[in-house]
């Protein structure tokens, strides 16, 4: 913040020596702004409904084509694990699924959760919208690009959901895809399963390499006149951040799957050493199933971050609209961001501490694990240090935001658990695993996702969401999935193993079979919950409060276009002009407890603002 | 205050559950009471860090919410306050690591006495073979896996010839001895895990891996698959049976050598062929 200011200082002497508001300054001097180095965008605007709404290419519809399409494909994750708690819980009701059956759905289930419904939710949906409506930009810097992004996703997941219906099915092979299983008979979906999940992958890297350079250029070269990069929101410092390591993580995953595939069709040997099957050699030999994971978890752990740094950013921001206080620790948060994204390419081999891997790797890898917890625990602390002393407004947002803090917590502490290498040995491969990436990559973000659904709801539609169904959504859903995964860490410390169709009826297991049915019901119960959250767009849709411009009283950019929703192009006719940060809430001697960020420090002469 | 109440409950919950669970450890059959001693180690720090954010976070909701005519602090930064906690954190952190990384120099040093086990997978289950009296293991390779010779020892090698062959899913161990369980598979991944003993590694087909333990209890456990190694994997289970060295001692003379299986199968084959003579 200060850096740029000074910047501007050494260009234009007449800059006022005082950043905040008050006296001191001629008025022009006080509300100076580095002109625009770069002209006006132009954009292609739709005339018909193919080029308006399927072809398109306005940011913000793209964002929606990802946000609806991935939620899709979630829902179709989530009747998945419906149908493996139905097995878990209740065996008998359960007689239609084979150990063959329950492989396929935990690996699909898996696969689509994390990559097809979180990142491209996270990134396409949330990133599409937000990032040009957040810096003040038209658009994408590459609108066309931007909509291949999306058909190209499209087709991923068509790919993907064609696999239930090949010959032999889904792969069943987990969602680590670990060769040499993948591609072997006794893995159900190893023929074309297996081939076409490494087609769908490839897709989904291709279609997301384009919007991601996307939204890398947009944030870097588009911004509007005095968006510097430090005062922008948290939410494009997140995304931003998880766009860069998607950008060097998701080739690692492309050539495993490339050469799983080579592996599979021609026969090659980069993961296959010589394995008997069936009493028969089969034609492969010096290959190393080791190199494969070390590929999968280098793009496996930042993906982790790939979908927590968003949520990380769009929680700042939802805490702080509706704590009516500015982020505490702005500078930090940014840093350890960054910090958190830089460090997440150096833990990878923490999914591997009894992998058969090189064993003094452990104290390397335990190590880096264990600094990522600092940045993580200061972001933390800042999130609850800005509901302290704010003016909290217990509505669902912030609900949502609770929830996410209790889980995430809960998530990453047993997150130092797991990756402190000796403590993971007992835990690794049992169902404490389980409850912990749950807790803090699927529940926790999940709660980052409803929030900002209520959240933003208001600027896309126009309308606010019921609150009434709203937190009876969230407490069916916090309550539900807190009592799901809490328990489910001790059914680790028993020592049950993960991926396991049945549990026989080995003495620590069956002490667990109630637990194992009532945490069934009650992901019959969280999963039925969400349908709650699709009731409530439809009927606020047709019957919602009007919300009217910026109805959260919040200063960031997006809520500020001079329609709302915003049209295609964003701002009319003259982009805004940023003179602030995005978290002036409650700032002593102003009159109101917010001052938008194109609020010029003339019009607010009287206010002891910090920062700029 | 509804919310905040609730909140409240759901850590008390989880407190509470932790103090009463029925579920927990298996109880401890080898030596690595030092892994449990650091989880419990965690779930102090761990879950003081949990209960002291989220309880912070409750009285927060209480306090600090929404009045008309409250504003609310105005203090972007407090560098002091963040670097406390910078270090605290760093310290707690620090506290967690150490230990970890002590209990896993001692995971991977293998004890100088430890009895050689191999163990071997395949899709779907284990068989093992001891050192003979030279106390090495004959080399193998999975090329010469046949009916006669089930791991694939390479013939040539003397110190295969005495390798003591046992027929059966269950293995015994020495009690209070420790055991480097050398782990290969012929097929896909897998991972000999029995949860009283803690320890656990992946089979990896093309290397052979290696974990030790000691066994400190007398009794019978179960080994499960711990990796997911295809639609069998649930059903990949087999046994430990940890005696005392006179009962280990009696099982041992009972086992074959893997001279004593080729000469037994020869025998086998020449009656076969005698009887197809006839």
């Amino acid at each position: 913040m200060t850096e740029d200011f000074k910047d501007n200082k050494v260009i234009h002497a007449q800059s006022s020596e005082t950043i905040p508001g008050g006296a001191g300054g001629s008025v022009p001097d006080l509300d100076y702004v580095r002109p625009a180095e770069v002209s006006d965008q132009d954009l292609y605007h739709g005339h018909s409904f193919i080029t308006k709404w399927v072809f398109c290419q306005d940011a913000k519809v793209i964002g929606i084509q990802y946000f609806c399409l991935a939620t899709f494909t979630g829902i179709i994750g989530l009747i998945l694990s419906w149908l493996m708690r139905l097995q878990l819980g209740f065996p008998e009701a359960a007689g239609f699924m084979t150990a063959e059956h329950y492989y396929q759905f935990v690996t699909m289930h898996g696969m689509i959760m994390v990559v097809y419904f979180l990142t491209a939710l996270f990134l396409g949906g949330f990133g599409n919208y937000l990032i040009p409506l957040m810096v003040g930009a038209r658009d994408m810097v590459f609108p066309y690009l931007n909509m291949v992004s999306f058909w190209s996703f499209f087709v991923a997941v068509l790919v993907l959901l064609a696999s239930f219906f090949v010959p032999g099915g889904p792969t069943g092979s987990g969602w680590t895809l670990y060769p040499p299983q993948a591609i072997l008979e006794g893995t159900p979906g190893s023929g074309m399963g297996i081939i076409l999940m490494c087609v769908s992958l490839i897709l989904f890297v291709a279609g997301f390499t384009m919007g991601g350079l996307n939204y890398l250029i947009t944030v870097l070269q588009a911004r509007t006149r005095g968006m510097t990069l430090m005062r922008m929101p948290l939410t494009v410092w997140g995304i931003f951040t998880a766009t860069v390591l998607a950008m060097l993580a998701f080739p690692a995953l492309l050539v495993g799957s490339l050469m799983m595939m080579l592996d599979k069709l021609l026969g090659t040997s980069f993961f296959m050493p010589t394995i008997l099957k069936a009493g028969e050699v089969l034609e492969y030999g010096g290959g190393s199933p080791i190199l494969f994971q070390h590929l999968f978890w280098f793009f496996g752990h930042p993906e982790v971050y790939i979908v927590a740094l968003p949520a990380f950013g769009i929680i700042s921001d939802l805490i702080s609209v509706h704590s009516r206080k500015n982020i505490f620790g702005y500078r930090m948060m940014v840093w350890a961001i960054v910090g958190i994204g830089a460090l997440s390419f150096f833990v990878w081999a923490h999914h591997m501490y009894v992998s058969g891997m090189n064993p003094w790797f452990g104290f390397f890898f335990a190590t880096t694990t264990l600094i990522i917890a600092v940045p993580t625990a200061m972001k933390v602390y800042n999130w609850i240090l800005t509901l302290w002393r704010g003016n909290i407004r217990m509505n669902t947002v912030m609900l949502w935001c609770l929830g996410f803090i209790v889980t995430f917590v809960n998530g990453g502490i047993t997150g130092i658990f797991l990756g402190n290498v000796s403590v993971d040995v007992p835990l690794s491969d049992t169902y404490f695993v389980i409850a912990h990436f749950h807790m803090v990559m699927g529940i926790a973000p999940l709660m980052v996702i409803m929030g900002a659904v209520y959240h933003w709801f208001p600027l896309v539609t126009g309308k606010f969401l019921s609150e009434k169904l709203g937190k009876w959504h969230f407490w069916t859903t916090f309550l539900g999935a807190y009592s799901i995964y809490f328990p489910m860490h001790y059914l680790g410390f028993i020592g049950v193993p993960r991926r396991y169709f049945e549990m026989y009826d080995s003495p620590y297991m069956t002490s667990a079979v109630g637990m194992n049915e009532f945490i069934s019901l009650a992901a019959f119960l969280v999963g039925a919950a969400q349908f709650i959250l699709i009731f409530n767009i439809i009927k606020s849709l047709k019957t919602g409060k009007v919300a009217g411009k910026n109805p959260w009283q919040a200063n960031s950019l997006e809520w500020l276009t001079p329609t709302v929703p915003p049209e295609h192009g964003n701002w009319g006719d003259r982009l805004p002009v940023v003179h602030r940060w995005a978290y002036d809430y409650s700032v002593p001697g102003a009159k109101e407890d917010f001052i938008t960020q194109t609020t010029a420090p003339s019009e607010v002469a009287d206010t002891k603002v910090e920062k700029t | 205050m509804h919310a905040g109440i609730i909140f409240f409950l759901v850590i008390l919950g989880s407190v509470l559950f932790h103090i009463f669970t029925p579920w927990y450890w298996t109880d401890i059959a080898s030596n690595w009471g030092s892994m449990d001693d650091t989880i419990t180690l965690t779930f102090w720090i761990g879950g003081g860090v949990f209960v002291a954010v989220c309880l912070f976070m409750v009285y927060c909701v209480f306090k600090f919410s929404y009045k008309e005519e409250r504003k609310a602090e105005y203090k972007p930064e407090d560098k002091k306050l963040e670097r406390i906690l910078t270090w605290a954190t760093t310290l707690g952190v620090a506290a967690l690591l150490a230990p970890g990384l002590v209990v896993w120099n001692q995971y991977v040093n293998v004890p100088k006495n430890a009895l050689e086990i191999d163990v071997m997978a395949w899709q779907w289950g284990w068989q093992y073979r001891l050192p003979g009296e030279d106390g090495k293991l004959g080399t193998t390779k999975i090329v010469n896996i046949n009916d006669n010779n089930p791991f694939g020892i390479i013939l040539e090698d003397p110190y295969g010839k005495d390798d003591i062959m046992i027929q059966s899913d269950v293995i015994n161990l020495k009690n209070n001895r420790p055991v480097k369980i050398l782990l290969r598979s012929v097929d896909v991944l897998h991972n000999w895990y029995v949860p009283q003993f803690r320890a656990k590694m992946d089979a990896v087909p093309g290397v052979v891996t290696y974990y030790w333990f000691e066994p400190n209890k007398v009794g019978e456990y179960e080994v499960l698959c711990a990796e997911y190694c295809g639609v069998g994997h649930y059903a990949m289970r087999g046994g430990v049976k940890v005696q005392s060295e006179q009962d280990y001692e009696i099982w041992l003379q009972e086992q074959e050598t893997f001279s004593e299986l080729i000469a037994k199968q020869k025998k086998i084959e020449l009656n076969e062929t005698k009887l197809a003579k006839k």
